[in-house]
């Protein structure tokens, strides 16, 4: 077993992101993230790798696009605002099939908002965020060791299928620290496949690399579109990922990602003092959405009712709904603004709703 | 029978899709050439802009990216930053790299990054249709200033090269322009050498290519030329600004 060592959220990203292959690193400074781009300006140079602190955030996610499209691991860390401002990029790298990995430690918003962590950038994240018919892998560490896993994951995922992936945090995940251990866990082997259509330079020995979104004839963008459907159905079938805790014979269940995974762990212990016993669905990848596990909740005779939990006003529990299917009552809990809930607030709303006490 | 003119290898056969009189074709023609001279073909990366170049990648035969509005030297850089190796060049219009990209061509340019960029100023928006430019003359009638520009409402047209040059990452900075056959040499002139200064790492280079837009300006080819001789070049002023300039910090 390797040593354990304590490091900081943000920190980790970086560490991950090196230990993944990545060598490239484009960013600009937001809190709550910056000891990510702070990390990797002095560990990128060891590893023989290139760390440049972009103009802006549109430059950032630009130069992660010529990177990408080069054929380099690379990725750019921002939080929410500057994830914002990237959302043109993101839809060209996402439009032109170009591999990179995303992080956003999510504040709060809208506006320039504030500081502390959050999760309102769920809608964002999941549904588009810039224009177009296109999608985002985005996965949702809970734990330090769970970012370290995923961030190595997430450039595998990005690699096999030619996509950007995001990993979504929160400023909770980034400022805190852990004791880790800095190999990713398990590494599923993937088959990732060449990238032999990276603009490196063409000397004749193969067609030229192109790589663009602009189609002017609606039926050949309609064409490259399907194409890309096709692509978003298969990472559907094949990549959701959750964990379910005691959700068998429980009376309700709590669905809750990333921090407010952690804080639901809290809200179960406590509830079973009051016995009520709780059951967690944890999503890992918010999309795809682990919308079947959430299915089978709606048919389990012992659930009462089912609770998102956010820290936001409410964005994940609308793919809640859309998975219970009107089955079981679906009620939310959350505080927004960079607030973070409190187990005994939650509880307190869940013994409202089962009207026990 | 000796063959005495004929397509550069780094095009390819396919027709241009520019308006009549339009220089964006022999501005590529150039741009060929020279690629061709310095038999640098099969290292070359081409980024393209949004803006009537914006599908030079039918014409330039080479790898090319397209980039999103007027962020080119951006995604040069992301390139350069992969292949330090390999010559990365931009082509953008006036309204791609002097109005909604100013900041990355300004910071590619203070990076000294080993970019090259071929900049069309045709004093308008050509493709969505002929609106104001950052760079369009004042008293110029366009789509967006049917009276002319008006230095009270919209300001003072921007002189990119010379503000370019005041940055010490830029090594070569010139103005050129392809209104005559003589000035057509010069300008080719200037892009081998801006080429030339990113192959020996010199640091940032740019060409500014006075050009027409026929179309837009509502005047025959013939007339657009001399309209661009009598209007653009006395405030543009033609010349290599800097060469070998400063800028030269070791990556
Ligand atoms: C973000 C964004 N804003 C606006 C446009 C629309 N647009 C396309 S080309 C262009 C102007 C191009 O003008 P210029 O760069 O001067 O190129 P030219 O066509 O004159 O060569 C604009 C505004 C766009 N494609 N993307
Ligand atoms: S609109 Fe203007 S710049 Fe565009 S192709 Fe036609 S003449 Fe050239
Ligand atoms: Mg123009």
């Amino acid at each position: 077993m390797a040593q354990k060592v304590l490091i900081k959220g943000n920190e980790a990203i970086g560490e991950a992101a090196i230990m993944a292959g990545c060598r490239h690193f484009f960013g600009y400074p937001i809190t709550p993230q910056n000891e990510v781009a702070e990390y990797i300006s002095k560990r990128m140079p060891e590893a023989g790798g290139c760390f440049l602190q972009a103009e802006s955030e549109l430059a950032a996610i630009n130069m992660v696009y010529g990177a990408a499209g080069a054929g380099a691991r690379v990725m750019t860390s921002s939080s929410s605002p500057g994830i914002s401002l990237m959302q043109e990029g993101i839809s060209y790298i996402a439009a032109s099939e170009l591999p990179c990995l995303i992080v956003n430690v999510m504040r709060g918003g809208p506006g320039l908002g504030g500081i502390q962590p959050s999760q309102a950038d769920y809608f964002q994240a999941t549904k588009g965020g810039g224009h177009g018919d296109y999608r985002l892998v985005v996965l949702a560490p809970s734990t330090i060791q769970e970012m370290i896993d995923l961030i190595v994951e997430g450039f595998d995922i990005a690699d096999q299928y030619r996509n950007p992936v995001m990993i979504l945090a929160d400023g909770m995940l980034g400022q805190m620290m852990e004791p880790v251990v800095l190999e990713p866990k398990k590494r599923i082997e993937r088959q990732l496949p060449a990238k032999d259509w990276a603009t490196t330079g063409c000397d004749g020995s193969r067609p030229r690399n192109v790589i663009n979104s602009l189609f002017m004839i609606p039926e050949q963008l309609e064409q490259r579109n399907l194409i890309l459907i096709d692509k978003y159905k298969r990472i559907e079938q094949n990549e959701v990922q959750y964990q379910s805790i005691d959700i068998e014979g429980s009376d309700v269940v709590l669905v809750a990602y990333g921090t407010m995974a952690r804080i639901a762990r809290t809200v179960a212990k406590k509830a079973k003092e009051l016995g009520i016993s709780v059951g967690i669905l944890r999503p890992i990848t918010l999309w795809p959405f682990p919308y079947d596990a959430v299915a089978a909740i709606g048919d389990m005779p012992n659930v009462k009712a089912v609770f998102s939990i956010e820290m936001s006003a409410g964005q994940m529990v609308e793919d809640i709904k859309l998975g219970i299917n009107g089955k079981k009552p679906v009620y939310f809990y959350g505080r927004t603004g960079g607030m973070i809930p409190s187990p005994n607030e939650i509880l307190d709303y869940i013994c409202d709703v089962l009207e026990v006490r | 029978m000796s063959i005495i003119f004929e397509r550069p290898r780094s095009l390819t056969d396919k027709p241009f899709h520019y308006c009549p009189g339009c220089t964006h074709g022999l501005v590529h023609r150039l741009v060929a050439e020279v690629i061709d001279e310095l038999d640098i073909q099969a290292n070359t990366i081409g980024v393209e802009p949004v803006g009537c170049a914006v599908s030079a990648h039918d014409y330039f035969d080479i790898d090319m990216q397209e980039a999103a509005h007027g962020r080119a030297p951006a995604v040069a850089t992301g390139i350069k930053r992969v292949w330090p190796d390999k010559v990365v060049f931009t082509y953008q219009g006036d309204g791609d790299l002097a109005s909604i990209g100013m900041a990355e061509i300004v910071h590619a340019a203070a990076r000294g990054e080993r970019i090259t960029t071929i900049f069309i100023n045709n004093a308008i928006f050509g493709m969505t249709g002929g609106q104001m430019a950052p760079t369009s003359l004042l008293g110029q009638v366009t789509t967006t200033s049917p009276h002319g520009r008006d230095a009270g409402s919209a300001g003072y047209p921007i002189r990119v090269s010379e503000l370019l040059a005041t940055l010490q990452g830029a090594a070569y900075v010139a103005r050129v322009s392809v209104h005559d056959v003589k000035n057509i040499a010069r300008a080719k002139r200037s892009i081998k050498k801006a080429f030339t200064t990113q192959i020996e790492d010199k640091g940032f280079s740019i060409v500014e290519v006075l050009s027409t837009c026929p179309i837009n300006w509502g005047m025959t080819p013939a007339d657009s030329l001399k309209w661009l001789q009598d209007n653009m070049i006395p405030y543009y002023p033609l010349g290599e600004l800097k060469v070998d300039g400063e800028g030269v910090i070791n990556r």
